[in-house]
Order: structure tokens, then sequence, then C-alpha cells
């Protein structure tokens, strides 16, 4: 399970590439610029993956590769903006706080998060070094992005690029989890995502809009 | 026929049935007749069990031993009894214009399919499986709580979705890092993610990712068991859903996320050998134990306060696996059991009497106890359990707690000594208005179905007096399995 640093440096530089368009989300203020910057990143996860599956030779990892380029790159962007056209939804995404701070907040979560990973980094074997810190980060900045929009779509594309972020951790730092997992794990997200589309159109037959703004009556008083 | 293939085979096929086939005069019949037979496949599979000890399915892919077995039993148990509920009280929701037929399959259909992912998730071996199994009972039952698409059950529904999936995140990424322990040991074939090998292995895994890694899982399940600081989802969730669905997440699925943390604490414990696991749960439970108990008076919602008291409740029994040990392992199984039969009881009664004024609101339903006795008992005993009143079982197992907790971490006593209290000023206080004084309900197209109500309560109750031994014997095993 020796890497040769050219392995471990392109893994490295994916897992990089996609903590950078995690930020470029964070700082995105279209919807339909949002949905390509999450396909993108889905991309550079299907090729770290790639080269974690050439690099151990492990048959399961290609077909994990296969279906993030499948499903993460191709099948659920596209569902993403048929539901964009299909709603029309507003190509503003409105931010609840301003994005000059979110992404000050979202380097302190980037240091936190290598600061947790730290330990078990050291542990790790060289491929995977780094890489689980970067996965965290990916996970926390999703996370922040929920947090901080306004718009039902924007808080999806969050959500799924904090599976992505846990799907990273996965391939880099342990080489995949057995494929049985990773099949039912693919499974849940896209029936999550079909679910959440009907759900959609319910928000906004109900609402006329998808500003979750109109959602908050329900409150301990 | 193996009763193990049978229990998970029956709820898949009559849900996929059931969607395939519409709302039908006879579907509710099916719904019930599916639980039925899950329900016996289930006793069955229990019989096995107690009879003959722990066993495999499928390889080594589904485990079945004295701990899930017990929960395994209870899911189909209160599976049952909610179908069986649910048939008339479904039925006055279409009659009243609330619900229609597509949305009366897609409620039976998702109510099997619930079923499914639960009992997959208690018998599987594997984690990542848990993980996925806990995901698909969360996308079953999302719709479900916006069945009624009103503004505020779409608001609930977004909210659960979007708190649980988060939550359920963090569950996979501890799963990750205990699978990036795992194979450091067991190598990376697909058997690290089995139970069973992490067990034989435990002490040999790394103890600073295991413990980063369990608190990833309990805040990640914790989610789902109502824990606070993450519980918010919890009480809209069960407000604005159909009534036999609050049953089924307060009785069911709050147990099965409880019972994966439990799964993980044994290998975390084994990992870290100290109380680590079980300090962090302890403080968990007793913060969701207070603060579930003062948000109880303020509530105007009858289902959103029992909701609440489904989050205290789960605070204590956090709190009880937290302490370990024989004790307090068997008290929190009991008080899991006693819980769950005692709060799907209520729900039932609460559903019909919902039905009948026509509101949720506590300070509109009054003298239950005239417009039906049965509904108004039902109510009344229902709440007396739940609040621990002897003879019924929630106070066996709260007093196994208390006095634990009283010998093994006197600190805590107190706290809960009060949040009980308030909880009891304020959950009777509002009961007892609704059951006695004056009234103006109407009657209801279909009769409710009471029988479920007393069942479960007599269970409570012949539980709180006497605990047959063989009974006994099974909790036994069960507590000492956890540590």
């Amino acid at each position: 399970m020796n890497a040769t640093p050219l392995f471990a440096q392109l893994i490295n530089l994916f897992a990089a590439v996609i903590l950078l368009l995690s930020f470029s989300m964070l700082a995105q203020r279209r919807v339909i610029q949002l949905i390509n910057l999450f396909a993108l990143q889905g991309f550079t996860l299907f090729l770290s993956t790639l080269v974690v599956a050439v690099n151990t030779g492990q048959s399961h990892l290609y077909w994990s590769a296969g279906l993030t380029l499948a499903l993460k790159a191709m099948l659920l962007p596209w569902i993403l903006h048929r539901l964009v056209r299909q709603l029309q939804v507003k190509s503003e995404v409105e931010p609840l706080v301003n994005i000059p701070t979110t992404m000050l907040i979202g380097i302190v979560l980037v240091m936190i998060s290598f600061n947790v990973a730290l330990p078990i980094s050291q542990l790790s074997s060289a491929i995977a070094r780094g890489t689980l810190g970067i996965a965290l980060a990916v996970v926390m900045l999703a996370f922040l992005m929920m947090i901080t929009r306004r718009k039902a779509i924007t808080q999806v594309v969050g959500f799924l690029s904090m599976e992505n972020g846990l799907f990273l951790a996965a391939t880099s730092a342990t080489y995949g989890m057995p494929m049985v997992v990773e099949l039912g794990i693919a499974l849940d997200v896209l029936v999550g995502v079909i679910i959440l589309g009907v759900f959609f159109f319910q928000i906004r037959d109900q609402f006329d809009s998808l500003d979750i703004h109109h959602m908050e009556r329900l409150k301990d008083n | 026929m193996d009763p193990f293939i049978l229990m998970l085979a029956i709820p898949l096929v009559s849900g996929a049935l059931l969607t395939v086939a519409g709302e039908r005069a006879w579907a509710p019949n099916l719904n019930i007749l599916a639980s039925l037979g899950t329900f016996l496949a289930a006793a069955g599979l229990t019989a096995e069990i107690v009879a003959s000890g722990p066993r495999f399915a499928f390889g080594e892919q589904f485990f079945i031993d004295s701990l899930n077995v017990f929960f395994v039993a209870l899911t189909a148990f209160v599976g049952l009894t909610t179908s069986i509920f649910s048939g008339p009280y479904m039925a006055n929701e279409a009659a009243h214009g609330r619900l229609t037929k597509p949305r009366l399959r897609l409620y039976k259909s998702m109510y099997q399919l619930f079923m499914f992912t639960m009992l997959v998730a208690l018998t599987t071996n594997n984690l990542g499986i848990l993980w996925v199994a806990m995901e698909a009972a969360t996308l079953t039952t999302v719709l479900l709580v916006s069945l009624y698409r009103t503004p505020a059950s779409l608001e609930a529904a977004w909210k659960y979705f979007i708190l649980c999936g988060v939550g359920i995140a963090q569950a996979l990424f501890g799963t990750i890092l205990l699978y990036f322990a795992a194979e450091r040991i067991l190598g990376e074939s697909g058997n690290a993610l089995l139970w069973t090998h992490l067990v034989s292995a435990k002490a040999f895994l790394d103890p600073n990712i295991m413990a980063l890694s369990f608190i990833f899982l309990l805040v990640g399940y914790g989610t789902k068991v109502g824990l606070a600081p993450l519980h918010n989802w919890l009480p809209d969730a069960h407000a604005e859903g159909p009534t036999p669905v609050s049953a089924v997440l307060s009785g069911l699925l709050l147990n099965v996320a409880l019972y994966a943390i439990l799964r993980c604490k044994v290998l975390a414990d084994g990992a870290i050998h100290s109380d680590f696991a079980g300090n962090l749960m302890m403080g968990f439970g007793l913060f969701t134990l207070l603060l579930a108990a003062f948000f109880l008076s303020k509530q105007k919602d009858v289902k959103r306060m029992f909701a609440y008291s489904s989050i205290e409740h789960m605070g204590l029994i956090t709190f009880a696996f937290g302490m370990g040990g024989a004790v307090a392992n068997f008290a929190g199984l009991l008080h899991m059991t006693m819980h769950s039969l005692t709060k799907s009881a209520i729900f039932f009664a609460v559903g019909h009497a919902t039905q009948k004024v026509g509101t949720q609101m506590m300070a509109d339903i009054r003298g239950l106890i005239r417009v039906n006795p049965l509904i108004g008992w039902g109510l009344l005993l229902g709440t007396l359990a739940i609040l621990g009143m002897p003879p019924f079982g929630v106070f066996a197992s709260e007093f196994m707690i208390l006095t634990h907790a009283m010998k093994h971490h006197a600190w805590a006593t107190p706290i809960m000594l009060l949040a009980l209290g308030v909880a009891f000023a304020a959950i009777f206080g509002k009961v007892q208005p609704m059951v006695f004084g004056e009234t103006k309900a109407k009657r209801l197209p279909h009769a409710p179905a009471i029988t479920p109500v007393f069942v479960h309560l007599a269970l409570v109750l012949m539980l709180g007096l006497y605990i047959p031994p063989y009974l006994t014997r099974w909790f036994e095993e069960a507590a000492r399995m956890l540590g």
C-alpha cells in the first residue's frame, strides 16, 4: 500500500480543489452557478476516487468512481437544474449573513477541522495524510452553507455537498467503504433528492415561494 | 420457513403491494394483516433466539442476539397495534375531508416500508447498513409527516428532513472513522464493519479514533433520538403529522436510534478503557431531560406536549445507559419498553380525542370522560402511567434509575427529581381539565379503536406489578451484553 509520491500529490491536489470549490460555493450568489460548482465538485471527487482506485487496484473503488461520476457529477445536477427551471426559482441566492463574514467563519471552521483531524491523520498511511482534515472541513463548510442560506434549494445543495465531503473521507482515508454500504448510501441520497423534488412542489404550492423564511411559524410559545 | 426472512419479507412485499394496488376497500385490512404477519414472524424469531441463542442470517450480514430480538419484538408489537388503531383513525380523517385516496395509499405503503427499514436497522450486523437503514427510515417518514399538506406540516417535514439529514451525516462520518480504525486491525475486507468482528477486536481499536468516532455517532444518531440541543424537529414532526405516525415515531423510531448508539457504545467502551462514552451520554441525557421538562409547561398543543414528554424520557434512558452496569442497563431497557407501550397508547387516545373535538389545542379539549368514557380513561391512565405513578411499569424503571443514580452519581439525583417533578406538574395540570369538565364534542363517523390503548396499558400495569421470570432473564442477558 505504499503510494508513490505522484499519487499522493494528486490526491492531495484533488482534495484541495474540492475544498476550494466548497469555498467558492459559499461565495456564489447565483443558484445556477451554485449547481454547476456542485457538479464540478462531484467531478473532482470522481477524479480523486479514480486515482485511489488506480493506486490501490481495488476493483470496487472503480465502481465507486463510476457511481460518483454518474450520480454526483451528472444525474443530481441535472435533476437540480430541472427543478430550478420548472419551479422558476429566482436566480439570486439571499444569504442571511453577508458573504465576507461567512468566508471568515469558514476559514475558522477549516482550522478547527484540521486540528480535530490531526491526531488521526498522523496514524494514517501516506496516501491519506491531510485528506481527512480536508474532508471534515468540506462537511463543516457545507453545514455553514445550510445555516446561512434562505432558499430551500441552496440548503439541498449544501446537504449534497456535505455528502461529497463524507465520500471524500471514505475513499481517501479508508480506501472506500465496503461495496454494499456504498451502494446503500448512494441509493439513500438518490431517493432523498427525489423526495425533495416532490417536496419542493408541495412547498411552492403552499407558500408560492421556495424561501424558507416563510417556514418559521412553528415555535414554542 | 425461516421466521427471520418472513419478518423482513412481509412488510417489504405488502408495502409494494399496497403501492401498486392503490386505495381499495381491503387495503386497511391488508395493512393490519401484514403487521400481524410481521408480529407473528418476530414472535417466532424471538422464541428461536430465547431457545437456542444468537444466530446469523445471510452469511454474517444479519445478527440476532438477545439484545436486538427484544427491540424486534417490541417494534413488531407496537407496529401491529398502531396499524389496528390507524384503520378507523385514517377512515375518520378521510371522512372529515382531510385526506384523499392517494394520500391514504401513500400512508399505508410508507407505513409498511418504515417497519421494514426499522427491522433491518435492528437486525443488521453491518454498521454501514445500520446507517443506510436509519436514513431510509427518515426518508419513508418525511412524506408521512407532511401528509396533510398544510403549511405547518410542510414546515415540520422540512425541518425533520434537514435536521435529521445533517444529524445522520455526522453519524456517517462517525461510521467512516470507525471503519478507519477497524480496517487497521481487521484488514480491508468487507468484514471490518461487521459488529460481531468489531466486538472481538474492540480492545485493539485505536482509542483516539474511537473517541472521536463515538462523538460523531452520538451526535448523529442522537439527533434522531431527540437529544438536546438537536431535538427541534421532534415536537414539530409529532404535532403536525397524522397521529399513528406520531405513535410510531415516539414509540419505535427513537428506540431504534438509541439502539444504534448502544451498539456503538459497546465498541467505544472496549477501545477507550474509560468512562468517556458513558459520561458523554450521561451529560447529554441529563441536559435533555432538564430542557424538555421545562419546555413541557409552555405547550398548548396536546401532541406537542407529549412529544416533549418523549424527549424527556429519552433523556432519562440515555442517562441510564450512560451510567452503565447491569442494574442501570436493565432499568434502561425496561424503561424503553414501558415508554414505547405507554406513549403509543397515549397517542392513540389523544388521536381519537382530537378527532372528536376537532382541535389539538388543549384549551379547547374538555370533558373527554363524558364524551367517551373509554377515551377519557385511556388518556388519564396513560398520563398517570407515563408520569411514573405506581403501580404502572414506568414507576418501577424510573425508581431503579433513580436509586442507582443515588448510589453511584449522587450529584445527578436532585437534577433528575427536579425535572421529573416539573414534568409531572406540567402534564398532569393540563390533562386533568381535558379529561373532566364540560364538553361539546360530536360523534365520529367510524367507531374508534380503543382496544390497543388498553392492551398497552394493561401490559404496562402488569409489568409494573410482576415481571415474568423469563422476561427478567432476557433483560438481564441483554443488559450484560451492554457491559
